[in-house]
């Protein structure tokens, strides 16, 4: 049986339909709905076992990128995307998402082994200007810490030539306090890292994308769902055929999640 | 200084302005500041501040608590780990200049309208919000730090600049103005009066069109409204009908000079009509020879073009499912005068006739071509921006709008040349994918006119503005012309609420749409009830701000609105959508009306009534003499202007063949683009499948972006262009060059040479001068012959044909003609495209097709100064044959690598090809095919069109050969794993490392902006 996962998109959000492809290349079923009917009806949201946060410029990200679509999210959905999580859902927010999500209290999450607050949590990390202050949109070679609590990166080898990812965006320098990156380490939830040399943006340790302590709500710059087929890598045509015989990275990501979802039992 | 603006907790807050700073944290960077500091240092090292610091600043109108006040600034304007905020305005420190830029009364403010937004959701109360930042110059003086601003974050004619900081009382507000329905006198007038009245109104109208319009009131016995004439300058507008292009000409020809004889050949043309031996008539240059080489073509069995030059876009078959439409526009003028504003409008512009072409088409790629003056340009006339500042803005404007957009910016180039000084071009393309039911689409009797998307306001309204009577702010007259800010996040709301009124279940909700661009409703409206006539109610149509006249929200060029046809009982789902994806739309009309009339309203009064037959048959297309003498192009126009100073310092000039090469490397017409490339995300959408940049790390330039348009299908799409300015002294020979380089770039990415649909885009320096009207028809004539022989029919294009700056001495610079050519071609199966960089060493290269001597109008002339010298003709039998056969060898899979040799010749091609796949590469220029008496340096640099190289297998040689037939080629050169690149065999045998070849080409681009570290 397939399961459904939901995109929700605003005004602005422009990778709502590469995210549907890629959950459908994953094997799901995908409705892509606008917050504002999801607003007037959150159990919407119940039927879904898969939940995207597409990339885009909400709202514009004139004031900063996220920042409108985080505070409408805090004051209309994030109760019922909490129950989301809390029953098991595998969400992913790439690019804009993950700057919408860190602002609307989805990332980093409660602490480890304590339950979601009832209200949003205020901004733990954040995730400011590229250190060179503009857009950039390039591949880079990424890294999964060993010990990561993601169910995305799970078991994915991105050691080699396959092991990149795609970014584009201007305001991706993943910043916290010192402590707050510390307990991000112990809690196993840095999900993913620009490996030495690539960290274009200037992100504290490297971060790329974290989760929540348990595992399953992932936020990352780079964008997964532009690598589901090998002809989107920046050097396909060099590669070796006995590599693009194998599942490409990016789409392994969403298929790991497809997989969980389908086997948490929820309705 | 204004004191701090913070109410106390236990006053009844009364609406004021409160005013925002926003800055960065203690402890935390200050990206924006500091990539200022770095632009300042590099443009006047010696009166640089030594720190900028930003703040961004916020003015909230509103009744509004301290608690709530807090709140905005907490939740909603300072990010809580990174920024700090202050209500009221931090004080400025001593030694410290501050600057602070806000948008004018009436500019396009995002920003405002998103904190409108989002204190609506989080308070439930409406505020009125302007923006702007504080820019703290340490270490300099006051005028010194507002020059600085000025030259770099700051343009008068969109921005007001203030030296403390701005806290305004209240907001500057239109008011309803009385109007009265004005009549025109016109019947009496002679025609110097005439001419008198069309400038003073700005109309822009020619006497003998003033005196159709004359003599249609004479008949009806009555004078003309206000509104009537606006609305026949609109739609009678060199930019709406192509008066020029589609004129009867006269063309005469004194010497055909090196390209073909048009009169001598007028046999073979259609509608070209033998007058004297030297002298034929031309009736509709447009018609006889772009479009007729597409009809011909159509004639000729091809079947795949749906729609060509009748919608806003032209429309080919991609597969059985889907149409793909492509588009350009230009956008030059506003571009000059504010590049940033000008730019994104262009580009938004022009996805808006994607989404207005049949029932709506989806935008998937973007395409950009700039023309600008080197950066080093030895002087820069009074009134034009800095050709540095004129290419970083127009970059930052289409990276702004197409990025928000989620449009990829796929393909593109720069060119550089002297005389874009004062008068830049911005070419903008878009290119959108529809099912094959909505190709067309036209109103129902009966159907509501609705205006969708963004509000009308006095932007773009020639020459209006807003009045110091109305507004308070003393600048606000300078707000003017054309310029205008957009907001492409209205425009992106639009075209998701359109999509699903498009895919709707039930069918499509609308029967026909347009844009609204140049002339706003007037074009838009009169446009879609050609044919059946429409009654427009204006008081309906949703402004900004009050206080527009009719006539003014009738012709306003405000952007991101649409204007669509939909029946009554549509409405309401259409409303639904509109609400559920946030977008406005309003009823403004209805289409249809016994009399096939176009009948304005305001309030049940009658402003104005105009017969569609008059509006769109009755301008009168003149007779225009045209001139060719190749004598007076030669002295009027000589070839590409390139400095050597743009170049690399540290390359001696006269050097072997291979110092050449990296010279030219370094052009920066040639060098990398990846500075802008990066600015764009070129993948959004995910069908990405050959980038701009390609081989190790992006480390070379592609021929042609090849994208997915559906990403569920295999089949590719591919987007090029051509332009050959360097043989712009013979247009025919400059367009041929540009169809064949196009189709080039197409090609090597794996297009099918027979599934190629081109566009073309004339941007002239005048027309006024019948010399520089018989070089149009070159042009245009060479796009007859070029679409016939390649077999790629022209689907749609564009011309602007005044493009010249008047100096304060009176003199004019004139652009040199520059005709673009873009392209789209089918990729059968886009997992076998190709791209340039070398695969394998043991491999060899194989070039296609013959080197002529002609080194004429290449960049190796220009740089070794040799002014005149013969300029290539393209082949017309070798060139689509050449293509073909290489097409062919694509098609087998043997071909690992290709790459079309063009600007900068065999060498240069040859070395993009080896450091971008970092291999090395032995060539021996013997080995040439060459078509006579060639030397080496023209072997090695001539820039003969219909040539490409190839990488092969061995073994694959002489089966490539078989195929190829009667195309010539030869292997002339060996892949090694050497990290060097070698001319052997010859009197003056070199090498060099790739390193050395990369290097040239990867700082070019850095080089030419000044930026060099």
């Amino acid at each position: 049986m397939s399961v459904r996962a939901l995109i929700i998109t605003a005004p602005g959000i422009n990778c709502d339909a590469e995210l549907a492809h890629a959950f459908r290349e994953a094997g799901a079923l995908v409705d892509t709905l606008p917050l504002l009917r999801l607003s007037r009806h959150p159990a919407l949201v119940d039927g879904f076992k898969l939940i995207g946060l597409p990339g885009g410029f909400s709202y514009g990200d004139d004031i900063a990128a996220g920042r409108v679509l985080a505070t409408l999210i805090r004051k209309q959905l994030y109760p019922a995307l909490v129950a989301a999580i809390e029953r098991g859902c595998p969400m992913i927010a790439p690019c804009n998402g993950f700057q919408v999500a860190v602002q609307a209290g989805l990332l980093p999450g409660p602490p480890p082994g304590g339950e979601w607050p009832p209200e949003p949590a205020q901004p733990s990390v954040a995730l400011s200007i590229n250190s060179n202050a503009t857009f950039r949109d390039c591949w880079t070679p990424v890294e999964v810490p060993e010990d990561s609590a993601c169910i995305w990166t799970r078991g994915i080898d991105f050691d080699g030539p396959q092991g990149v990812l795609p970014s584009a965006h201007g305001e991706g320098r993943f910043i916290s306090a010192d402590p707050m990156l510390r307990q991000l380490g112990l809690s196993r939830q840095i999900a993913l890292c620009y490996r030495e040399g690539s960290n274009f943006n200037g992100s504290s340790r490297r971060i790329a994308g974290i989760c929540d302590p348990s595992g399953l709500v992932l936020g990352l710059m780079p964008h997964p769902e532009r690598f589901t087929r090998w002809t989107q890598h920046p050097e396909w045509t060099r590669l070796d055929p006995a590599l693009r015989s194998q599942t490409p990275p990016g789409l392994q990501m969403f298929r790991n999640a497809v997989e969980h979802a389908a086997s948490v039992g929820v309705a | 200084m204004p004191s701090t603006a913070v109410p106390t907790s236990d006053a009844p807050a009364r609406p004021r302005i409160h005013r925002f700073e926003v800055q960065p944290a203690a402890g935390h960077t200050d990206p924006v500041g500091e990539s200022l500091t770095r632009s300042l240092a590099r443009l006047d090292p010696d009166h640089a501040p030594s720190e900028v610091r930003h703040a961004a600043i916020y003015l909230i109108e509103g009744a509004l608590s301290i608690e709530q006040l807090d709140r905005i600034g907490r939740e909603l304007l300072a990010n809580p780990i990174t920024e700090q905020f202050e209500i009221g305005a931090a004080p400025i420190q001593s030694g410290v200049s501050l600057v602070e830029v806000h948008p004018l009364p009436g500019v396009t403010d995002p920003a405002a309208e998103s904190v409108q937004v989002a204190v609506q959701a989080m308070l439930g109360i409406e505020v009125e919000v302007r923006t702007g930042d504080r820019y703290d110059l340490v270490g300099v003086e006051p005028d010194t730090a507002t020059a600085l601003i000025e030259a770099t974050c700051a343009n008068p004619v969109v921005h007001d600049l203030h030296v403390e900081p701005y806290l305004p009382r209240t907001f500057p507000q239109g008011t309803a103005r009385p109007f009265e329905v004005r009549e025109v006198p016109i019947r009496h007038l002679d025609g110097a009066a005439l001419d008198r009245l069309s400038r003073e109104a700005h109309l822009f109208l020619n006497r003998t069109e003033m005196q159709a319009i004359q003599a249609f009131y004479e008949t009806a016995g009555r004078e003309p409204r206000e509104i009537e004439l606006e609305t026949l300058a609109q739609t009678w507008s060199e930019h709406c009908v192509h008066k020029t292009l589609k004129a009867t000409i006269n063309y005469r020809e004194v010497d055909p000079g090196q390209g073909v004889s048009i009169t001598g050949t007028s046999e073979d043309r259609p509608h070209h009509v033998r007058i004297s031996d030297q002298k034929i008539r031309i009736d509709n240059l447009l018609k006889s020879t772009v479009a007729a080489a597409t009809h011909e073509l159509m004639d000729d069995g091809i079947d795949w073009c749906l729609s060509v030059f009748v919608d806003n876009a032209g429309i080919i078959a991609f597969d059985k499912e889907h149409a793909v439409c492509f588009k350009v526009e230009t956008h030059n003028h506003p571009s000059a005068i504010e590049p940033y504003g000008g730019a994104a409008t262009g580009i938004g512009g022009c996805i808006r006739d994607i989404m207005g072409t049949g029932l709506a088409a989806r935008p998937v790629a973007a395409t950009d071509v700039f023309c600008v003056a080197p950066p080093d340009i030895a002087s820069i006339p009074k009134g034009c921006l800095h050709p540095t500042r004129v290419l970083r803005q127009v970059v930052a404007g289409v990276r702004d709008y197409g990025n928000r957009m989620g449009i990829p910016t796929v393909n593109g180039a720069v060119w550089f040349d002297d005389k874009y000084v004062g008068n830049p071009l911005v070419y903008c393309g878009c290119i959108g994918v529809m099912p094959r039911s909505a190709v067309e689409g036209a109103p129902g009797r009966g159907d509501r006119i609705i205006a969708l998307g963004g509000r009308t306001g006095r932007d773009g309204i020639h020459g209006a503005t807003f009045s110091s009577a109305e507004l308070t702010d003393t600048h606000a007259d300078e707000f003017s012309h054309a310029v205008q800010i957009g907001n492409p996040i209205v425009e992106k709301t639009a075209l998701d609420a359109i999509l699903a009124m498009r895919d709707e279940h039930g069918g499509c909700l609308f029967t026909a749409i347009t844009d609204c661009g140049a002339g706003g409703f007037s074009s838009a409206v009169g446009e879609m009830g050609e044919a059946l006539g429409a009654t427009v109610t204006l008081e309906t149509a949703p402004l900004k701000y009050s206080g527009l006249t009719p006539t003014e929200t009738w012709i306003s060029e405000a952007q991101e609105r649409m204007v669509l046809a939909v029946p009554r009982h549509n409405l309401v789902r259409l409303a639904e959508i509109c609400e559920e994806y946030q977008v406005e739309f309003a009823d403004i009309g209805e289409f249809g009306n016994d009399q096939r009339e176009l009948v304005l309203l305001h309030a049940d009064q009658e402003l104005g009534r105009l017969p569609m037959k008059f509006l769109h048959d009755g301008v009168p297309m003149p007779t225009r003499e045209a001139i060719w003498d190749p004598e007076w192009a030669r002295k009027t126009y000589h070839h590409i202007d390139v400095s050597k100073a743009a170049l690399s310092s540290d390359i001696p000039v006269g050097g072997s063949l291979l110092d050449e090469t990296a010279l030219l490397l370094s052009h920066p017409n040639i060098a990398s683009k990846e500075w802008i490339i990066r600015q764009y995300d070129h993948e959004v959408q995910g069908g990405s499948v050959v980038k701009p940049l390609v081989g190790i790390g992006g480390g070379g330039p592609s021929d042609a972006a090849v994208i997915r348009p559906v990403l569920e299908s295999a089949t590719g799409l591919a987007i090029a262009n051509g332009i050959a300015t360097g043989l712009a002294v013979d247009p025919y020979l400059m367009g041929l060059a540009a169809i064949d380089e196009c189709v080039r770039n197409l090609v090597c990415v794996g297009a099918d040479p027979d599934r190629i649909a081109i566009l073309d885009n004339f941007c002239w320096p005048g027309c006024d001068d019948p010399h520089w009207l018989g070089s149009l028809v070159r042009a245009a004539e060479a796009c007859y012959d070029g679409a016939k022989a390649y077999r790629t029919p022209f689907i749609s294009g564009k011309d602007s044909l005044n493009n010249q700056f008047t100096t304060e001495e009176g003199q004019s610079i004139r652009i040199p003609p520059t005709l673009l050519i873009s392209g789209m071609g089918i990729v059968e199966d886009s997992d076998r495209a190709v791209t340039m960089d070398l695969k394998a060493k043991g491999n060899v290269l194989l070039l296609v097709g013959l080197t002529s001597y002609t080194l004429g109008g290449s960049h190796y002339a220009a740089l070794a100064g040799l002014v005149q010298g013969d300029l290539p003709l393209v082949d017309l039998e070798a060139g689509p044959a050449n293509a073909r056969g290489v097409a062919e060898l694509i098609r087998t899979g043997m071909v690992r690598a290709a790459h079309d040799v063009s600007d900068g010749g065999l060498l240069v091609a040859i070395a993009e090809m080896a450091f971008a796949g970092g291999l090395g590469v032995q060539v021996d220029l013997n080995m040439v095919p060459v078509d006579d008496d060639v030397d080496q340096v023209e072997r090695a640099f001539a820039e003969t069109p219909s040539r490409y190289l190839l990488e092969l297998s061995r073994k694959d040689v002489s089966r490539a050969q078989k195929i190829l037939g009667g195309v010539p080629s030869a292997v002339i050169g060996k892949i090694r794993d050497s990290g060097k690149m070698e001319i052997v065999n010859n009197i003056d045998p070199c090498e060099c490392s790739l390193e050395f070849l990369r290097d040239a080409w990867s700082r070019g681009c850095d080089r030419a902006l000044g930026e060099e570290s």
